[in-house]
Parts: C-alpha cells; sequence; structure tokens
C-alpha cells in the first residue's frame, strides 16, 4: 500500500529557478520520487542564487536551493550530448511525469519535444512551464518575475495610485507558475490514470499570473471599469486597511458585524447611515479618520487578542522575525527542521497542507548527483565503467 | 455515478469528468480551488442558503458607483443583484448551485445523500462550523467512505487561533506578506488583488488531486486540513530561510532586485486604453552585462551610459538609484507598449505594466483564446479569465456561466438524487432550499 499520496509516481525534473522547482518539491514532499537532471558541472542556477550562511556563495547551501528541492534525488546529465540524450530517454520510458522550463524551443532543439517523447512513452505527462507559453507572439521574448507581474496585470494593480506600480516581494509569478503547474499535471494524472492517456501541458508566467487578479477583467467587461490601485486598501470593502496602532501597523477590517466593530472601537458616529452602509466605501477618508485614533491608543497586540474576541478579524502585521515565535505556528508545528550534510540543521517552511492518511514528509534537498550511482546504475543498470566513461566525457 | 461518468465522458473531452464535488465554501480561497477543479471538467455543486449565499446578500436595486458599482452589468445591481456579481461569476463559472439550510435537519439529511454520491467535499467555515450541522468528517466518512474532505481556515483546525476570524488580506499580513510588499521607504501595503487566498486555493485543488490519486489505488479517502496561513507561507520560503541561516529579517525593496541592476519600473507615455490616472509605465530587468549592453545600444548609447560606474554589475547595484533615474528619463518619452515591443525586439527583458484595459487586449493572451465569452441569464454576454493553462488532450473551457441562486436544485435533487417532485417541493416549502437570499443587512 502506498506510504504517501504520489509514492507511485516517478517524475523527471528538467526544471530550475522556482517555478518549475516549486511544482515538483509539491510532488516529492507528498511522496513521488522525483529525479532533478542537473546540467554538468553547475547544476540548477538556484544553487548560485542566495542567500547563503553568512553570505558565502556555495552550491550545496544556497537557501533558495535547499527549500526548493526537498524530498529530491539529483543526477547529473548534459541532455546536449548525444550519450546523454540517450539516457535520459531511457530515464523517459520509466517516467510519469517530466517538468520542464526550458525557453519553448528549447526542447525541440534537443530533439526531446513532446511528440518525441511521447512515442517513447505515451502515458507521459510533460509539463512546460515558460514565462509567455509555448505558442503566440511573446512565446519567444524574454522574462523575468517584474517583466510577468507586470504584463500579467497584478503589478498595476499593486501600490499606491500615484506613485508607480509595485512588484510582489520575492518571485510571486514563478511560485504562481509553480503551482499551475503543479494542479495542471495532477489533473492529467487523473485522466490518465483512468486511460493511460499522457499529454502535454503548457504553463506560462503571464497567464498564471492574469488568472488571480480577482474579478478584475470581468469588471472590465461588465462596465468598463478600469481597475487601478487603492495603495493598503481594499477595492470593495471599507474598511480594510494596514493602519499605525500605538506601537506598530494592524490589518484592520470590520468583518460581517459592523455594529460589533463601532462598538469595539468606541466610535458611535461609525453607526450613522452613511457609514453603517455597503456604500460606505465613499467615505473611506472619514471612516479610517474616526478609527484612527482609537488605534493610536492601543497596542497591536492587545486589539489583535481582544478583537479577536469579538470576532473582528483583525490581523498582525508580521515581520519575517517574528513568525518563528509566533504561538500558532508554534502549536501547529508550522515550521520544520531539516538536517542537512553540508548545510546543518536549519528551520524551513512546513507543509502547506495536512493529510490524515498521507502526511507530507520533507527530507533534504540532494547534493549535485548524489543519486548519478543510484539511478544510473542501480535503476538503469549500467556498471561503474560505464559511470566512468560518462564522467570522463562531461556527460554526468 | 458510473452512469453519469459515462454521460459526461461522452460529452465532452474533460481531464476530470466524473468527478463530483460538492462545494460549501464562500468568498474566494475555496471557490478559486473549486474553479480551477471545474475548468478541468469536474462537476462542482455548490450548497449555498439564504442565510450565507456567498453572493453578498439580496441587495436593493441600484447604481452604486464605484468598484463595488462596476463589480454589476453595466453598473447597475438589477432585479437579482446576487445573479450579477462580478466576483461571484468569475470564480463560480462551470459550476452548479443548489440551496439547503444545513442548520435544519432535513438540509443534512439531503446533504448527506449528496455526499454518498460525491468524491469531494470542500469546506471553508471557521472549524465549529461544520460541527454544528453535525456534518465534520467522521460523519461525512460514515456517510461515505471514500469521501475526501478538505476544510479550508485561516489558521487551522487545531492550535490558540484556531477560531480566529480572518479573511485573506489578514492572512497576508500574518505571513509576512504584507510588510514586504512595500516601496522601499514606505509603510506596509499589501497586494492588490487576493493574493492568500487564490494561494491557498490552488494548494487546495493540488491536495483534493493528489488525495484522489490516493484513493484510485488503495479506495481510502481522507481529511486534509489546510491552513491559509501555512500554504501562504512557503512563497516566502527566500526570506525565510535567509532568517533561519543568518537571523536577518528581510526588508521592503518594491521594485528592485538583490543583484539584478537596473531593475524596476519606470515611467512611459500611454496614449490609449486610459492610463490618465495612474500614468503608463514599464518594467526592465537587466540580469547581465551582456544585457546592459544590449540594454545601452538599444537606448542609443547617450553618453551616460559610458560612465564607469555602470559598466559592473556591481557599480549598478551601488548606483541604482541614479541609475534609474537616468532610464526613467529615457522611457518616459515613449509609449509603454511600443517600448515594450522594441526592447524585446533587442533581446530586453522588458514588460508594459498592463493595466486591466490592456490586460484585455493583449495581442498575446488573445491569440491564445486566455479570454473567453460567456453568456449568463441574467448578466448578459462578457469576457472572463479562462483556463489558467492549455493542456493539449483535455484543454478544458468555459462551458457554462455562473450558476443563478437555486438554479440547479431539480437537476441535483429530482435527477440525481432521484428525488420525486413532491420531495423537492416538500424541501421549498419547508424553508431548506431557498429561491432567493435574505436581503443585505446594513450593519
Amino acid at each position: 500500500m502506498p506510504h504517501q499520496a504520489l509514492s507511485s509516481l516517478m517524475v523527471l525534473d528538467l526544471s530550475e529557478n522556482i517555478s518549475g522547482p516549486y511544482s515538483t518539491k509539491l510532488l516529492a514532499d507528498y511522496g513521488a520520487e522525483v529525479i532533478k537532471i542537473e546540467r554538468p558541472p553547475l547544476g540548477d542556477s538556484s544553487r548560485r542564487a542566495g542567500p547563503f550562511p553568512n553570505d558565502q556563495p556555495d552550491p550545496d547551501k544556497s537557501g533558495l536551493f535547499l527549500f526548493l528541492n526537498t524530498s529530491k534525488k539529483s543526477v547529473t546529465l548534459d541532455l546536449e550530448s548525444e550519450g546523454g540524450a540517450q539516457i535520459f530517454n531511457r530515464l523517459v520510458d520509466r517516467a510519469d511525469i517530466l517538468v520542464e522550463n526550458f525557453r519553448p524551443g528549447a526542447m525541440a532543439s534537443l530533439g526531446l519535444d513532446y511528440e518525441v517523447l511521447a512515442e517513447i512513452n505515451p502515458a507521459l505527462i510533460m509539463t512546460s512551464i515558460s514565462y509567455f507559453g509555448q505558442w503566440g507572439p511573446y512565446r519567444d521574448w524574454d522574462g523575468s518575475d517584474i517583466i510577468a507581474q507586470a504584463m500579467g496585470g497584478l503589478m498595476g494593480l499593486t501600490g499606491e495610485a500615484d506613485r508607480e506600480p509595485l512588484k510582489l516581494p520575492g518571485s510571486q509569478a514563478e511560485f504562481q507558475a509553480g503551482l499551475n503547474a503543479a494542479v495542471a499535471t495532477l489533473s492529467a494524472l487523473y485522466l490518465r490514470d483512468e486511460t493511460g492517456e499522457g499529454q502535454h501541458i503548457d504553463v506560462s508566467l503571464q497567464e498564471a499570473v492574469a488568472s488571480i487578479l480577482e474579478a478584475s477583467v470581468t469588471m472590465y467587461s461588465y462596465s468598463g471599469f478600469v481597475r487601478g490601485r487603492v495603495g493598503s486598501r481594499n477595492h470593495l470593502q471599507c474598511p480594510s486597511r494596514v493602519m499605525p496602532a500605538k506601537d506598530r501597523f494592524i490589518h484592520v477590517q470590520a468583518g460581517a458585524n459592523w455594529d460589533h466593530f463601532s462598538t469595539f472601537l468606541e466610535a458611535p458616529k461609525l453607526m450613522e447611515p452613511h457609514f453603517a452602509s455597503i456604500l460606505r466605501y465613499n467615505y473611506a477618508d472619514e471612516v479610517e479618520g474616526l478609527i484612527q485614533p482609537w488605534l493610536e491608543k492601543h497596542e497591536a497586540g492587545e486589539i489583535f487578542a481582544t478583537g479577536q474576541e469579538w470576532r473582528i478579524p483583525f490581523a498582525l502585521v508580521l515581520g519575517i522575525d517574528e513568525l518563528m515565535a509566533d504561538p500558532q505556528y508554534e502549536a501547529r508545528g508550522s515550521f520544520q527542521e531539516i538536517e542537512h550534510p553540508l548545510a546543518g540543521r536549519l528551520v524551513y517552511p512546513g507543509a502547506p497542507f495536512r493529510m490524515s492518511e498521507t502526511p507530507a514528509e520533507a527530507g533534504r534537498a540532494p547534493l549535485l548527483g548524489e543519486h548519478n550511482e543510484q539511478v544510473y546504475i542501480g535503476a538503469l543498470g549500467l556498471s561503474k565503467d560505464n559511470l566512468t566513461d560518462l564522467k570522463e566525457q562531461g556527460i554526468i | 455515478m458510473q452512469q453519469s461518468r459515462s454521460r459526461v465522458l461522452t460529452k465532452h473531452k474533460q481531464g476530470l469528468a466524473g468527478l463530483r464535488v460538492i462545494d460549501l465554501s464562500q468568498i474566494f480561497a475555496g471557490p478559486y480551488a473549486t474553479k480551477l477543479l471545474a475548468d478541468m471538467g469536474a462537476e462542482v455543486i455548490r450548497v449555498e442558503c439564504a442565510a450565507r449565499s456567498g453572493r453578498g446578500g439580496a441587495l436593493p436595486r441600484m447604481k452604486p458607483g464605484g468598484a463595488f458599482g462596476a463589480s454589476f452589468p453595466d453598473g447597475d445591481t438589477g432585479e437579482r443583484s446576487y445573479n450579477r456579481f462580478a466576483y461571484y461569476n468569475e470564480v463560480n463559472r462551470n459550476k452548479y448551485a443548489i440551496t439547503l439550510d444545513l442548520t435544519k435537519s432535513l438540509g443534512v439529511e439531503v446533504f448527506k445523500r449528496l455526499v454518498r454520491i460525491s468524491d469531494v467535499v470542500v469546506e471553508n467555515f471557521t472549524p465549529r462550523v461544520m460541527k454544528n450541522f453535525g456534518l465534520d468528517y467522521p460523519v461525512l466518512r460514515m456517510t461515505n467512505p471514500q469521501i475526501i474532505t478538505i476544510s479550508l481556515s485561516g489558521y487551522g483546525q487545531d492550535g490558540p487561533y484556531r477560531d480566529y476570524v480572518t479573511y485573506g488580506e489578514g492572512i497576508e499580513a500574518m505571513v509576512g506578506l504584507s510588510q514586504l510588499t512595500a516601496y522601499p521607504d514606505g509603510e506596509p501595503l499589501k497586494p492588490g488583488v487576493a493574493y492568500a487566498d487564490a494561494t491557498s486555493g490552488l494548494h487546495a485543488a493540488f491536495a483534493i488531486l493528489a488525495a484522489l490519486h490516493h484513493r484510485r489505488l488503495t479506495g481510502m479517502g481522507q481529511y486534509i486540513d489546510l491552513a491559509m496561513r501555512e500554504a501562504v507561507t512557503p512563497i516566502l520560503g527566500e526570506a525565510i530561510m535567509d532568517y533561519t541561516m543568518n537571523k536577518r529579517a528581510a526588508k521592503p525593496m518594491g521594485n528592485r532586485h538583490p543583484v539584478m541592476a537596473p531593475h524596476g519600473c519606470y515611467r512611459a507615455q500611454g496614449k490609449d486604453r486610459e492610463n490618465k490616472k495612474e500614468g503608463a509605465w514599464i518594467a526592465i530587468a537587466v540580469s547581465s552585462d551582456e544585457e546592459w549592453r544590449a540594454f545601452c545600444h538599444a537606448m542609443g548609447d547617450p553618453p551616460w551610459t559610458r560612465d564607469e560606474k555602470f559598466a559592473s554589475r556591481s557599480g549598478r547595484l551601488a548606483n541604482r538609484e541614479e541609475l534609474d533615474r537616468l532610464i526613467g528619463e529615457w522611457t518616459s518619452r515613449y509609449d509603454h507598449i511600443e517600448l515594450m515591443n522594441m526592447l524585446q525586439g533587442s533581446g530586453i527583458k522588458a514588460g508594459a505594466v498592463f493595466n486591466i484595459a490592456e490586460l484585455a487586449h493583449d495581442p498575446h493572451l488573445n491569440e491564445r483564446g486566455f479570454f473567453e465569452e460567456l453568456s449568463h441569464p441574467e448578466a448578459g454576454t462578457h469576457l472572463y479569465p479562462g483556463v489558467s493553462w492549455r493542456m493539449s488532450r483535455t484543454p478544458g473551457r468555459l462551458r457554462l456561466p455562473a450558476p443563478c441562486f437555486g438554479e440547479h436544485n431539480r437537476y441535483v435533487f429530482g435527477e440525481l438524487l432521484g428525488m420525486s417532485d413532491e420531495e423537492v417541493s416538500r424541501l421549498a416549502d419547508e424553508g431548506v432550499s431557498a429561491s432567493e437570499p435574505l436581503p443585505y443587512l446594513e450593519a
């Protein structure tokens, strides 16, 4: 009986950096055997991106790499060499899923496009991730996270109206694409489990971002309204905003019961009909003005705790350095320690959801080429001499 | 169930045909998860009630103006606002909707009958609610041992905050995202869309599909506890790792990048499509010295680009304020979309900051068929963002408009559950299946 939800699956992961690796991290942490195929001699580009302990670059200690590649195996393989492509095809024959995020056309130029691979393994699910997708006028354009946030419509909605549009922190378009790839891959698996048919999935960062704009495009189509930036406010609700309390910022939102909210804030004026109306967003400055003096008299922690007793959805604006001390994270064990032979024992973000029968189990990220012997000798039956030759030829 | 599966399969080639999902979820995170499943062909049945329609209640007819007003076709809430709300109609397309009051025992009984012929239950109430209905997972499992149940909550099913109320924006604050979504010199803001909801919804869809794969091999159902806060935490993984490695707390970087320069958002001209208020902007990212030289060339090699201090990445990073100002002076002379085309033609990573009108008219997205038209009986014919990705064999598509309130009562109660007309009428008579939501209450 499978031990984890995805234990039966073998995944070949040709992807680099963030989008593809996040999708295969999800597959791996929930049980799939993910074989990460890294190009010799350097491997995944995220090995060279930080953060590093004490800012000392080391391909086996990148925090980004360690986090994104938990539970995976690593082999080295040069797909541009003939020997490399042959080995790859033997792996494809055994694989359920292949994930790649090269530029569109790169797999074809290696002779490894979906049509070729599907002849080797018709049940293969191949998931390709790129900035703009595998076809269309922008197919060959270059991108990066900020470009995808801009052209996906997210950046134009984020930030202050009278300032430049603002990117979300980190690499959010990459994560959204990775999540889309993971969901798309498992939805293809559902069909494959039933009929044995594989298929090719085309995920674009631009579309992954354009898919999460709430109803912005629909509103444009409904009424011609071009939604813009509203700072830390909400487009429809008032109040819903990050505001300063006595000691620090707090997220203020009224929740379902306005009467309750205005009583809690000792602001009876908020019960005047134009404020108590669903259209109070027309008076957002005044509403916030009535709230602000009270907030400044109270500490955020106290507002959060007492407000929650009143069932008002206050939230603390926490910094990254405050997360691990948070009582809820702590009580649930939301962060996880993982031991790594070179990077040591570090705290990682834990599982994104909990399955009662098949929980996630995140093991450490692999060293570059750590599983060459296990995969090439153990699984494919090559000899030690073969491996030495491949190494000398720079294929692995 | 087998019968309905083959019926759906012959009708469309849909990846998730034959999968039946009961969707009790409200607002955005849960509905986003079930939207992904519905787009791939699952039969998603929303269970709503008069008090909690998930549609904002029944509003009086008005033209309220602002973003809220713009959420209704032609700015008009219409006779039945709850069937015309853009937020609901976008995320609930491809789904069915019934009404069932789960505070009544007959409602619970009908719900259990539905559970017996379904694969998945999705809910995002606070943890006590399903128990109060008498429909928590142990009960559902007794009803259908193979059922997969997922609960999406803000903070999870246990721990000191389990009963805390929150929306997605509160979660963004509580994971550190609001604090980092800010200009380098500014106060915490937050993402301009419901980012925590979408991110949680995607993880939830993944969780459901993983559990379904496991069930196919073992016959076992299971329970999934998804705390939105835990599902959103990983997307700040690099910052968290920097903290655990170096005890360094990330600070807002605005549009800057730790190792790329130039990297930012620059003012441009916007010729059309309503750029008047918020301006037109272009994002540019330069990741190597080679790209920098190509970018200088594309700018026509103005004299300032020859300054030694900009020649290397470290020099550009150290002088990025001046660099950004000089680039902004150049970009501000051009239309942002023409500039994007020109720079991309020179191999530069450049993208116009699309406003929503530009996004809707983007030739690339339109050639890929990203937006699709749907005709809704009460909202009219409009464009919606389509399926989030392309699939070669089972592409998925927008085949059904969002359901009107209670639209599929007859189909679900009659056809799927085999209830007689009398029984269906009894549900309505006893107020178990409502025909309209309660009025929206001020305060």
